[in-house]
């Protein structure tokens, strides 16, 4: 097999808090092929987002990386000085974000921004920046490119400015994308637009995409692989109809149990017991025994992840065929 | 159908901006510019049976929430009228209507928003059924214990603060807070939809179980389709400050009659096992202030009509109980 060409190994990304250190990503490792789409998922305080912040170096302090690498086509980045972390940022890998604004600066005309993205990394004219700049808006999908330039964020709507974030990233072809959240804040018919961008984007260019979200149903439409965090950890990882059909750690189980289309009409729910815990105060061992029906003396030592394929961090997980839920 | 708990018809909102000065005197020059008028929602009508869950779906924009707002009291209908058990709230004397409106509770999205931080629970709780003589003051805290106890908190907490509760917990206080003036009708705008997935599947069953203990009717209004497929007996499709499709939750999604309906369906995210291709419906949602002429969905619309852009098709029944606002209805 080549090599992937993202490699995250034994990532941690700590927060020194007043309260103590909060290890909000605690050893996560996971690969990603070129073309590949995984997608990230967990609940709030998974520590999704910040995996995603930590493969750039996103990270703002209190919060640092105590340890792993993160290999970009044979590079570390966590090594890398922030000179050589701003040449691959938005050139080799872009990130979208959930709130466009982010992105975008509101007093500066889409023309402006996108121009100088292209300029930051290429030595090209204004001319040719600008003829990319438009081919890009068309991309993604946005009518007239040519006069839209001209436009500043809040002439757009939502799911437009979506599309501009998007066509930004997409400026320098990256071989990777990272996006956080970017469609959560849309309805669901400008959400179906952006996935259709997105996917058929990444089938014709081969770009890379790691989709952090909270949203299974998007995942399971979307991407070839996911990951479930749980705690800062991956309790599950695999390919996507693997692990959607027969979910093995009991979090992802009660995960996709909890989704109301998944269930009967009427019946109550299955619902996952308790809550997300804090990170500052884990249980010894699994993190998810407290709200899981099979803890038991065994589940105090951390269970590994093994490599590969369809992996799961349970010392007692559900078997293969034995599927609960009605589709 | 029984006599409604609660029926509107032709409840309409309009939000106007008057003009500024610049524009007042640009007028006065000659100019052409108009009062600006928001039609939020116009000629709405829906009638709830007792103890029945009225789905009511929408994308940004559409109007479901000034709906609730408006059948909550919060809002004053600009047109149309509000039917309590029968009578219009407006024929009511005041005592009367007050009685009413109290009958009427609402719980919002964002309990962080809609919970007042410098209040100890056991005051957001208690406090509107002491002012309401409801509870006397010394039997507060037990009411408040009671409630607690109803919604799935622990009594003890009551001292707390909203901000040292989790999200799933400060929605369970919205909740006891609609409660405790003892309603019969709650509208629940977007009341999980703040939540994560393993806490939303909680507040849902929470919901379900107080609706048989209370005997309570809702007005739930989410922009999750999976969610009012699970929880409503009747659902209803809006689209530009109107209902497009109102219908039987089940027949609704397994055979959805407005071509607005079915997009919305076809469209919204499900766990499946296969890889989907989106294939989208074009365009967005119109803005409000400038619907467009005839059919609000025609220019988004793949069966649209020369008939649709100039004639708007009103909500009639097109099978028993079912309800769609469509012109191919007719040709068919």
């Amino acid at each position: 097999m080549t090599q992937p060409l993202l490699r995250v190994e034994n990532l941690q990304t700590h927060f020194a808090t007043r309260a103590g250190t909060v290890k909000a990503v605690d050893g996560v490792s996971f690969d990603l092929r070129r073309g590949e789409i995984l997608g990230l998922v967990g609940e709030s305080g998974s520590g999704k987002s910040v995996t995603g912040q930590s493969i750039l170096g996103l990270v703002d302090p209190p919060g640092r990386i105590a340890g792993g690498r993160v290999l970009f086509d044979g590079e570390d980045l966590v090594t890398a000085g922030e000179k050589r972390l701003r040449a691959i940022r938005g050139r080799r890998i872009a990130m979208i974000f959930q709130d466009p604004m982010m992105t975008l600066n509101p007093v500066l005309s889409v023309e402006t921004q996108m121009v100088e993205a292209v300029l930051a990394h290429d030595k090209v004219g204004r001319a040719e920046a600008r003829r990319r700049s438009r081919d890009a808006l068309g991309r993604v999908g946005i009518a007239s490119p040519e006069e839209r330039l001209a436009a500043y964020p809040h002439q757009f709507s939502g799911g437009m400015r979506q599309r501009v974030a998007i066509a930004i990233a997409l400026l320098h072809s990256p071989d990777l994308i990272l996006a956080d959240e970017p469609t959560t804040a849309l309805d669901v018919t400008i959400q179906a637009q952006i996935l259709f961008e997105v996917q058929t984007l990444c089938r014709d260019t081969g770009t890379a995409l790691l989709w952090v979200t909270h949203d299974l149903a998007v995942v399971s439409a979307l991407a070839d692989r996911v990951a479930v965090m749980y705690a800062g950890r991956i309790v599950e990882t695999g390919p996507i109809a693997d692990v959607i059909q027969a979910p093995r750690h009991p979090y992802t189980r009660g995960l996709l149990d909890s989704v109301p289309s998944r269930n009967r009409r009427g019946v109550p729910l299955r619902s996952i017991p308790g809550m997300t815990p804090s990170v500052l105060d884990l249980p010894k061992g699994c993190a998810f025994q407290p709200r899981c029906g099979r803890a038991d003396a065994a589940c105090a030592v951390m269970p590994e992840l093994p490599e590969n394929g369809h992996a799961w961090r349970c010392w007692h997980p559900h078997d293969a065929d034995a599927r609960g839920a009605a589709a | 159908m029984t006599r409604p708990i609660l029926a509107v018809s032709g409840l309409s909102k309009r939000f106007e901006r008057k003009l500024d000065v610049v524009e007042r005197f640009a007028r006065r020059l000659g100019a052409s510019v108009d009062d600006s008028v928001l039609h939020a929602v116009s000629g709405v009508d829906l009638a709830v049976a007792e103890g029945e869950v009225v789905g009511l779906v929408g994308e940004s924009g559409c109007g479901k929430s000034t709906l609730g707002r408006m059948v909550a009291g919060l809002l004053t209908p600009s047109d149309g009228s509000i039917q309590w058990r029968g009578t219009d709230l407006r024929d009511l004397p005041p005592a009367g209507r007050h009685e009413a409106n109290l009958k009427i509770q609402m719980v919002f999205q964002d309990p962080m928003a809609s919970l007042n931080p410098r209040l100890r629970v056991a005051d957001i709780i208690g406090e509107a059924p002491v002012v309401h003589g409801l509870v006397p003051r010394r039997e507060a805290a037990e009411a408040v214990a009671e409630m607690m106890r109803t919604v799935g908190l622990d009594p003890g907490y009551m001292r707390r603060y909203p901000h040292q509760f989790s999200g799933g917990q400060r929605q369970r206080i919205g909740i006891a807070r609609a409660l405790a003036v003892k309603p019969d009708f709650l509208v629940c705008d977007e009341s999980v939809a703040a939540l994560d997935v393993s806490i939303q599947a909680q507040i849902i069953n929470l919901f379900m179980r107080l609706r048989e203990e209370l005997r309570l009717t809702y007005l739930f209004i989410s922009h999750d389709l999976g969610v009012v497929q699970h929880i409503s007996d009747r659902t209803a499709i809006m689209y530009l400050g109107r209902i497009v499709e109102l219908a039987p939750t089940p027949e609704l999604f397994a055979a959805p009659n407005h071509p607005y309906a079915r997009a919305l369906l076809d469209e919204a995210p499900r766990v499946t096992l296969e890889k989907r291709r989106f294939a989208p419906i074009r365009g967005e949602i119109p803005s409000p202030l400038n619907p467009p002429a005839g059919c609000p969905f025609h220019p988004r619309c793949p069966h649209a009509m020369p008939r649709c852009s100039q004639e708007r098709p009103d909500l009639r029944e097109v099978a028993p109980a079912r309800w769609s606002a469509c012109h191919l209805n007719d040709t068919l």
